[in-house]
């Protein structure tokens, strides 16, 4: 399916109300909306692509089989943002503890999908998932951090997260947030000043 | 709180600004599709070879939904969420069970009512198709004959605005529906094409126009003392009825025939 005139793009801030009122078409536009989003995140995350896609994708069917339980007033009143980064965050976590435990499949039998997707879409230009070598090494130092430094960090410098929504996310009084953000900061500096002078230059 | 940490420790503070520069990478083209696939809030599409040629046969939980000759798949994609109001996702192939049912019978019977999605029509267009699958493989019905099963006897216009409607043809047998007078008419395919159809399955096209223009409405069955309409199984279309040819119900009643079970052919009751 082509990203293009054939599918539906609605402004994220009606997105709570179109979920309330249609289910399918809402979740279509939710996924347009968060997609790009929620996989930059799974992917700072993990640093795997692979992993990633198969992160978002259940965290996107897991927020699916939410909705449909909620009733159309409460789909209206969801945050939606924190709301979907703290199911990618869950989601995360449960792959990271080696808890590869499906527990998104809708039944038993759940079709397997081999898609067929259009020459231009597979062939992709090159995706850049660092820039240079000094990129790369930022990547591999944040993969060192404890979780739940490098969670932190990554909601509030890469995502670029107020703190109100990474404490919904997180689950954590704004406190403990602030403290491990800069915590996490501090041991990413450090490892910085520690690291190889070829990088460095 | 950026500016507190940048200017509290001067040193490092490139650390914020390369993780506030790492590039947003987006969503790889199969993530929305899977998902949608998955949730079941878009239908699955394939290509099928069928004996009119490739076609795009759609299907989701509920059921087959739709089949069209192949275009461009942006083009069908379009159509598709035009008329029914939800995306669809090209897979390489239909999953079970509609690509075992499918599997080298296109066109013949898929009689399994359960395996279409016929949501979004109307009950009298539901009502239409229905009856239409019920017409066998290698017969012929007429406009009027659906009208009158469905309970509706006039409405024969309307039953042909149903047919040229159905959104899975060639399963859904619209094509062996033909004017009363035996002319094979018009297809949402072309009326070519509905005869192709229908050499196909073994209903010769010609013969059945042959008689309509000849006249004959009803075939008599002395051995069993019925009469049927041409095509029904029971009428033995292959030997031309040799004198067994009817004109009207009328004359088969006169003829102390009573109607055949089968193909129902009589509008009268006796």
């Amino acid at each position: 399916m082509s990203r293009d005139s054939t599918t539906l793009i609605i402004d994220e801030a009606d997105l709570p109300t179109v979920l309330a009122v249609d289910l399918a078409r809402g979740f279509e536009g939710l996924v347009l909306a968060y997609q790009d989003r929620l996989f930059s995140f799974a992917l700072r995350l993990t640093s795997s692509p692979q992993d990633a896609e198969e992160i978002v994708q259940d965290a996107f069917i897991r927020a699916y089989n939410a909705l449909r339980t909620y009733p159309p007033e409460r789909r209206r009143m969801l945050v939606l943002r924190p709301w979907l980064y703290q199911i990618v965050l869950n989601v995360t976590r449960n792959r990271m503890r080696g808890r590869r435990v499906d527990q998104t499949t809708l039944d038993d039998e759940e079709t397997k999908w081999h898609l067929l997707l259009a020459d231009d879409e597979t062939r992709q230009p090159e995706v850049i998932y660092e820039r240079d070598e000094r990129q790369g090494h930022l990547i591999t130092m944040l993969m060192e951090l404890p979780a739940r430094y490098r969670e932190a960090v990554i909601l509030r410098y890469v995502e670029d997260l107020s703190y109100a929504d990474m404490s919904r996310i997180l689950e954590q009084p704004v406190g403990t947030i602030k403290s491990n953000v800069h915590r996490g900061v501090v041991l990413l500096r450090e490892a910085r000043t520690a690291e190889p002078d070829e990088v460095r230059s | 709180m950026k500016d507190n940490h940048q200017s509290s420790q001067r040193e490092g503070s490139d650390v914020l600004a390369e993780l506030e520069r790492l590039p947003r990478v987006p969503a790889p083209p199969s993530l929305l599709p899977t998902v949608l696939l998955r949730t079941g809030t878009a239908d699955a599409y394939a290509r099928v070879l069928t004996p009119i040629g490739p076609v795009f046969i759609a299907c989701n939980r509920q059921g087959i939904s739709a089949l069209a000759r192949e275009r461009e798949p942006a083009q069908f994609e379009a159509e598709f969420r035009a008329r029914f109001g939800r995306p669809v996702c090209r897979v390489e192939a239909l999953p079970e069970p509609y690509a075992a049912a499918l599997a080298g019978q296109l066109s013949t019977d898929v009689s399994d009512t359960a395996m279409f999605d016929l949501r979004g029509i109307t009950d009298f267009e539901r009502r239409v198709l229905m009856k239409a699958l019920e017409i066998p493989r290698g017969e012929v019905r007429s406009y009027g004959w659906i009208a009158k099963e469905i309970g509706r006897p006039q409405a024969v216009r309307a039953v042909g605005t149903a047919l040229k409607h159905n959104p899975i043809p060639l399963l859904i047998p619209c094509h062996r529906v033909v004017h009363s007078d035996g002319s094979i008419g018009e297809y949402l395919f072309g009326g070519d094409t509905k005869r192709i159809v229908l050499e196909t399955e073994g209903a010769a096209p010609d013969v059945i126009e042959r008689l309509g223009r000849s006249g004959v409405r009803f075939v008599a069955n002395p051995d069993d003392g019925t009469f049927c309409l041409p095509t029904c199984g029971r009428s033995h279309l292959h030997d031309n009825f040799q004198g067994r040819g009817l004109r009207t119900e009328r004359d088969a009643f006169a003829a102390g025939l009573r109607p055949c079970r089968d193909c129902r052919p009589a509008v009268m009751t006796s």
